[in-house]
């Protein structure tokens, strides 16, 4: 008899709330024993979950699957809602054309240029941080503030505005947090905000990214429509810090938590770069995988056929801590090479900003570590406020002492 | 010199042919390189390939806007024409 999808046993996903940095121990086991199994997010139909690094790189960057044909189906997901998610629910070639508005301004190239810039806004905000007196609350003065006025730089968004953008930005990334007509509320705050900065532009070019976004859409008749462009710049807004923003303190918390890593990075600052990628790929940033991918057609994965149709989450952070890839995988080294993670994503949706973020967490770490060399934790591990009910793991408020 | 660089059917000679290469161990797959120049590259699997030397200013703009500058245009006297320095 056929063993329809309804009688297999869909296990609950995923394993256990978002703890700290913890990740579940049910996905060492599953990459070794059954690498793809059957889950049931709290919301949305049955998907498969991938955790070999192979296969979630092929879910994520192998055209046969596709977020484009997620739309009309109750997927597979966190938030109790289905999100408008514009450009991360298109395939190719929309979503490159409307991507292209922005790509030349996200190159390593013109990321670097930017530098000098971030570090003295971090220098600034330092020693700021450092009149208020300690313990004082990092989130606030300094991972929250550092990110928003690099994308605001960047952009052409006036950084006064932050008080109220910032909130709005709670939207992209949250669940639960906030409730679905807050979520869509602030959404529209947040598209009417662009939107009024992008005729401003229109009637006053700069140079800014907003300027050229609307000059390069406005060139081509068939490219994206202004609603596109809109979602999207408020898109770079709001993603544009919010994940920065929450992974400063977590990265500086898995410094400090881990024995030896602080006292590694300080008497050796050359490895930032590669503590960036490290920690990058050892930071479980996201709270349960979610962007479930549509099959096109049969695919093998791992000696699973996921049929035509079928969802498949792929979770970035059990493919970056796969032994067959990464040795010793759930150990912290700095010094690890290569590092071939994907904690921005892989394929045609990695991260737009990756490089913008890796330059900003280079800068937010070396200005900490030179400021501050006895750089702790102001408040015990149990007394840390961990977020909740959002698709990233992140610290509420991170107090230290110097 | 007899092995000139074949394009397709179209031989081309040394002064107009590129070189173009992607560095497959940066590549990430995005795939703007195969949107901005389809006739250039296309993604196997999850990683770009060059396809044609042919000059082409949509190659430029491929390899300008490559997030992770994974794609070097060099001509034939080897002086890189993409990414910019």
């Amino acid at each position: 008899m056929a063993v329809t999808d309804d009688t297999v046993l869909a296990r609950d996903y995923p394993f256990s709330p978002p703890h700290r940095l913890d990740v579940d121990e049910l996905y060492a086991r599953l990459r070794a024993e059954q690498p793809v199994i059957r889950v049931q997010l709290p919301y949305g139909e049955r998907a498969w979950l991938a955790t070999r690094y192979a296969d979630v790189r092929t879910v994520l960057g192998d055209p046969r699957f596709s977020r484009a044909a997620s739309i009309g189906r109750d997927v597979p997901r966190t938030n109790p809602y289905q999100p408008e998610l514009g450009i991360l629910a298109m395939d190719e070639p929309e979503h490159g054309r409307l991507r292209r508005l922005a790509t030349k301004a996200f190159t390593a190239r013109r990321i670097e240029a930017l530098r000098p810039r971030t570090e003295q806004i971090a220098a600034e905000l330092l020693d700021a941080m450092a009149a208020t007196g300690q313990p004082a609350d990092l989130v606030e003065h300094f991972a929250t503030p550092l990110p928003i006025r690099v994308i605001c730089d960047l952009l052409g968004v006036p950084a006064s505005d932050q008080d109220k953008f910032h909130v709005w930005s709670e939207a992209v990334v949250s669940t639960t947090s906030l409730t679905p007509e807050r979520i869509s509320e602030y959404i529209g705050n947040l598209h009417a905000y662009i939107g009024a900065l992008l005729a401003d532009r229109r009637r006053e070019p700069a140079s800014d990214l907003l300027t050229a976004m609307a000059q390069a859409r406005d060139a081509d008749p068939d490219g994206p429509s202004e609603d596109e462009l809109v979602a999207f710049s408020a898109g770079l807004l709001a993603a544009g810090h919010e994940t920065t923003v929450t992974q400063i303190p977590n990265f500086l918390y898995a410094l400090l938590t881990n024995p030896g890593a602080m006292e590694r990075l300080r008497g050796d600052p050359a490895l930032i770069p590669s503590a960036v990628e490290e920690l990058l790929r050892w930071v479980p940033l996201g709270a349960a995988s979610t962007f479930a991918r549509y099959a096109l057609e049969d695919v093998e994965l791992s000696g699973v056929t996921v049929r035509a149709g079928e969802p498949v989450v792929g979770s970035l952070t059990s493919a970056n801590r796969d032994e067959r890839v990464f040795a010793d995988p759930d150990t912290l080294d700095l010094a690890r090479h290569p590092n071939p993670h994907i904690g921005f994503g892989h394929g045609v949706h990695h991260c737009a900003g990756a490089q913008l973020a890796r330059m900003e967490l280079q800068v937010a770490l070396g200005a900490l570590i030179r400021r501050f060399p006895g750089l702790r934790l102001g408040a015990g591990e149990d007394e840390l406020v961990w977020k909740s009910g959002m698709l990233v793991r992140g610290l509420t408020s991170m107090p230290v002492a110097w | 010199m007899g092995d000139k660089p074949v394009t397709g059917d179209k031989p081309v000679t040394s002064e107009d042919h590129w070189r173009i290469t992607v560095d497959a161990t940066r590549c990430i797959g995005s795939g703007i390189c195969a949107g901005t120049a389809p006739r250039h590259f296309a993604l196997d699997g999850s990683v770009s390939v060059p396809l044609s030397g042919d000059p082409d200013e949509a190659a430029l703009d491929a390899a300008e806007s490559c997030p992770v500058e994974a794609i070097e245009v060099r001509d034939q006297s080897g002086r890189v024409l993409a990414p910019s320095l």
